[in-house]
Formats: C-alpha cells, sequence, structure tokens
C-alpha cells in the first residue's frame, strides 16, 4: 500500500483496501470455485457426496439437449446483441450529436432509472402487449388482421432481451459517441463525404471501442437471462440459464447444474475476450 | 435541404419510439393494476383498486415487502461501505496488483445471476446458512458494492487531489483528513449510492429466489405468481415495486448531478 510514491505498507491504507477483498474472497470467488470443485462431485442417494470424478461433465456433455440448448442460447444471444446494437445506434447517434447537452442529459437521466428497475416486471409485463388477445393483437384485429402469435416464440424472447438490454447499450454507445471529434466528423464532411457515408467511414472506427464494450455487454446479459426464454419465450427450447434453474430446483443434481454454469462462465470469458481484442486491434 | 430536414425529423421519431418501447412495459403494468378485467385485453374494463386491496389483505405479500426492506438496507449500508474503501482506496493509492484488485471489485455484475445464485446456494446449503434473510444480503452485497463503488469513485475524480493533502499540511492526520475533507465532500454520493444498491437489491430476483428459501423477498413471489395463472395481482405489485425503486434511481441520479460547488 503506498500513498503517493511512499513505500511503506500503512494501517491506514490496509483499512480502505481490505474490506472489499475480504468480502468479494469469501462471497464471490470462493463460491464460485466451489462452484468447480461441486462438478466433480457426486450424488449418491439423493445426496451430495465431495468426490472427484468426471461423471458429470461427461454426462451433461454427450447430452443432445446440453448442446442443442448452448446453441439455441449462444445464437439467441449473438441475435439480440445484433438486433440491440443496430436499433440503438440511430437512437444513440441522434442523441450525441443532435441534441443540447441538457436534453441529453436528461436522456441519460430517463435510460438509467428502467435499468435499475425491476426487469422481471417489466419483461413480464410485455405479455399485457404480446399476449394473443393482448394489446398489439387486439389493435391489430381492429383492423382487420392478425392474430399473430407473438408470445412464447423467439420473437417474445428477443423482445425481452431488447427490454433488458437497450437502455444500457444506448448509454454505452452514447457515451462513446460524445467522445468522438465533431471536427473529424465536419472535417470528412467538408470534404465531400455525405452524411450516412461519414456515420460509417468516421464515426464508427472513432467510436468502435465503445461500441464493441456496449455489445458485449449486451451479449453477457441475454446470454445469462432467464427471465425473457422463459416467461417470453415459454421456455420452448430451454436456454442454458434455464436448465440450472429447473435442473436445480427439481431436485439434487446440482453438479450438473453446476457444469452447465461453469460451461456458461468460460463461454463469456472467452467471447469478453475476443471482443476486448477486436475492440483495441490496430487496423493493419 | 429537405433531405437534411427529414433525416432530423426520422431522427426525432427514432428516439422518441425508443423511449416509447423502454418505458411501455412500466405504463402498462400501471394501467391494467387498476383494470378490473381478469385478463389483460383491450378496451379496458372499469377502473377498480380490487388488485390493490387483494394484495393489501395479503400477509404473504406483507411479510414480503418487510423481508425486502431488511434486505435491502443492510445491503445498501454495507455495500455502500465496501464500495466507498475500494473507491478510496483507488483515488488514493498505487500498489502492486492494483488492477487485479479493481477488476475483483468491478466483476461481479457480469456473472450471470442465475449462476451466482447456485454458487451461493451451493456453498451456503454446505455450510448450513442458505435459507435465512442474511444470505441474500451477503450475495447482494457482492452485486451491489460495484455500482456504490462506480459512484463514489465519480464523485472522487471531482475532487481537488490537493485538498487532502492540504489538510495534512495543515497538521490533520489522515485519519482527520477522511472526516473533515474526504467524507464531507463524498456525502452526496454516498446517500446515492446507499438508494441505487437499495434499488437493486430491492429489485433483484434471481440470487433471492435461490437462497432464500421460506424468507421470500417481493420479487420472489412475483416470480412464484408468474408461475401461476395469469393473475393482475402481479400488477399492482409490479406497479408498487417499481415507484419504490424508480423513487430511490431518481434521488440517486439527482444527488450524482448536483455538481461539487467551484472554488471561489
Amino acid at each position: 500500500m503506498q500513498a503517493r510514491g511512499v513505500r511503506t505498507v500503512s494501517f491506514y491504507g490496509l483499512t480502505w483496501a481490505m474490506p472489499m477483498v475480504l468480502w468479494q474472497l469469501v462471497f464471490f470467488v470462493f463460491p464460485l470455485c466451489f462452484l468447480l470443485a461441486l462438478t466433480f462431485w457426486l450424488v449418491r442417494n439423493y445426496r451430495m457426496v465431495p468426490g472427484f470424478d468426471t461423471v458429470n461433465w461427461v454426462k451433461m456433455y454427450s447430452r443432445g439437449y446440453f448442446w442443442d440448448a448452448f446453441g439455441f442460447t449462444f445464437t439467441m444471444a449473438l441475435l439480440s446483441t445484433a438486433v440491440t446494437s443496430i436499433l440503438a445506434f440511430p437512437c444513440a447517434c441522434a442523441l450525441a450529436f443532435r441534441t443540447s447537452p441538457a436534453v441529453r442529459r436528461w436522456a441519460m437521466f430517463f435510460l438509467i432509472i428502467p435499468f435499475f428497475t425491476s426487469y422481471l416486471v417489466r419483461a413480464y409485463s410485455w405479455q399485457i402487449f404480446l399476449g394473443d388477445t393482448g394489446v398489439i393483437n387486439g389493435l391489430l384485429s381492429a383492423v382487420g388482421v392478425g392474430p399473430w402469435p407473438m408470445l412464447n416464440t423467439r420473437f417474445g424472447t428477443l423482445i425481452g432481451y431488447l427490454t433488458l438490454s437497450l437502455p444500457l447499450v444506448v448509454v454505452l454507445q452514447l457515451f462513446s459517441l460524445a467522445s468522438v471529434d465533431r471536427n473529424l466528423v465536419e472535417a470528412a464532411w467538408n470534404l465531400g463525404c455525405g452524411r450516412l457515408k461519414a456515420v460509417f467511414v468516421v464515426i464508427v472506427p472513432l467510436a468502435k471501442v465503445g461500441l464493441i464494450i456496449a455489445a458485449t455487454f449486451c451479449f453477457i446479459l441475454s446470454f445469462g437471462d432467464f427471465v425473457s426464454p422463459y416467461y417470453l419465450g415459454g421456455s420452448k427450447p430451454p436456454t442454458l440459464s434455464i436448465l440450472i434453474v429447473d435442473t436445480t430446483k427439481s431436485g439434487q443434481q446440482w453438479p450438473r447444474a453446476a457444469v452447465v454454469a461453469v460451461t456458461m462462465i468460460a463461454t463469456l470469458f472467452a467471447v469478453a475476450f475476443t471482443a476486448v481484442a477486436l475492440a483495441y486491434r490496430r487496423r493493419a | 435541404m429537405s433531405a437534411e430536414r427529414a433525416t432530423a425529423w426520422f431522427l426525432r421519431g427514432y428516439v422518441v419510439v425508443v423511449f416509447a418501447f423502454v418505458f411501455a412495459p412500466i405504463a402498462a403494468s400501471f394501467v391494467f393494476s387498476f383494470n378490473s378485467d381478469r385478463f389483460p385485453t383491450l378496451p379496458l374494463g372499469h377502473f377498480t383498486l380490487h388488485w390493490y386491496e387483494t394484495i393489501f389483505n395479503d400477509p404473504d405479500v406483507w411479510e414480503a415487502f418487510a423481508n425486502s426492506a431488511i434486505v435491502s438496507a443492510c445491503t445498501a449500508v454495507i455495500a455502500t461501505f465496501i464500495g466507498f474503501c475500494t473507491a478510496y482506496t483507488d483515488y488514493r493509492f498505487r500498489f502492486f496488483g492494483k488492477s487485479a484488485y479493481l477488476g475483483l471489485a468491478l466483476l461481479p455484475p457480469t456473472i450471470p445471476l442465475v449462476i451466482m445464485g447456485l454458487a451461493m446456494l451451493a456453498l451456503l446449503s454446505r455450510i448450513g446458512m442458505s435459507g435465512r434473510l442474511d444470505s441474500i444480503i451477503v450475495a447482494h452485497v457482492v452485486l451491489c458494492s460495484p455500482f456504490a463503488m462506480a459512484v463514489i469513485r465519480l464523485r472522487l475524480a471531482q475532487m481537488d487531489p490537493s485538498l487532502e493533502a492540504a489538510a495534512w499540511n495543515l497538521g490533520a492526520s489522515e485519519w482527520q483528513a477522511m472526516g473533515a475533507v474526504i467524507l464531507p465532500f463524498t456525502a452526496p454520493a454516498i446517500v446515492a449510492a446507499l438508494c441505487l444498491t437499495a434499488a437493486v437489491s430491492f429489485d433483484e430476483f434471481a440470487v433471492a429466489w435461490f437462497v432464500s428459501g421460506l424468507n421470500k423477498t417481493v420479487p420472489v413471489i412475483i416470480l412464484e405468481i408468474l408461475q401461476g395463472n395469469v393473475d393482475p395481482q402481479i400488477n399492482a405489485i409490479g406497479s408498487i415495486v417499481f415507484i419504490t425503486s424508480m423513487t430511490l434511481v431518481v434521488v440517486a441520479q439527482i444527488l450524482i448531478m448536483t455538481k461539487a460547488p467551484r472554488r471561489a
């Protein structure tokens, strides 16, 4: 613990540094390590027994439904990332380049509120709109079309993922776009670059890091969520997080749920590292 | 320049649509919590307070709100304390392994809540601590302290670093400088962090669902009602939850936006 160049470990410094380290080691790192150990435990007579056996890994990895769930979860999370990023971008652009700082502050203000406001109820409330007799199909039937099934479909799941991550992605994109040097954009215009072309040739490359970080957060949130695929997607087919919930809640097969969990964490790390590498890659 | 104006109008409309999408579920929950029909259809039925009366007379709901209040209050205090310590350490000290230190502090929100829930459940039930309110609090502090740290760190970044050094030069000890300079300056951020972490804890359903057992919090009973039939009680409970957490987040944001007083 050094205070601005002083090479001593002080009691004062440790007092401030240690609470977080202790708490996170005991209640964050340790449970996750325990989860990893749990994947090697055995279940005998409906009770978990400590052990070191790869049977849970073999069992889970040889099941077709596990890989189906993995593929589905990964694809849906990628789709959600693409759709959310694309839908958020014009909004973030408009807020970054076409509004006064005051409007931008208020927009941030109103986007941060829902991010911290009961996602569970927000996702569920979409049933009011998406149900077969819900608001949207009600309006559609008034003009003589429909009903279109939207609940318990992939579209429903996607709406839920958007509900979860759209506000955050707009805010993160807005941050990175706001730091783009406007002089460079105007220089491109003056040199005859069209408005739309300038977006893709100047703005997107300059804001690349922030845009990729926003997309990564969207992927992480969508990949791990179980509310949208369950309540809006009808759990058909189940995602990995639904698999964890079902396996855990239905009995003592926690070691198998732990296998799914560890696989998910490994996948998220791989995706996050790839994304960071992509974000900071120098142009050839 | 009609193309330019068309673009401007398109973007304006687009932003409105995005905000409508974000707030539609919240608004719908409010509207349908006062609607007499059991199933959410248009046109609306008549105005009723029936669903609020139902939850008002349900002792389980009261108990859940009491549990949630305890959990989020305790979580807020502990998480804000830890967040403050971490933010101050980051602001004040340079040391070997600092990026690992910050990584440890900020990593928890990137782990899916289901996985945190399973890990906490597996561990806590092993040591006989599962199914209690303090097990929820312990897990929520892990999830909430990064937000507290971020809010307080932002505030510290607005502070002139020479202020603390000035206090030392005038004879204050490190502890006195903390009490006389740092704490007063970060006070708004500390209150903001308390509100924000209370809101996050109040809304968190996955970890609470895994470890709560019989001591259910509000989001946990919402989850359990959702697994049954369509029940407009959800809209009533949901509306109360929205109002609670939105109030907390709004207060937090107003405190964060108040700028540090400029030096004279």
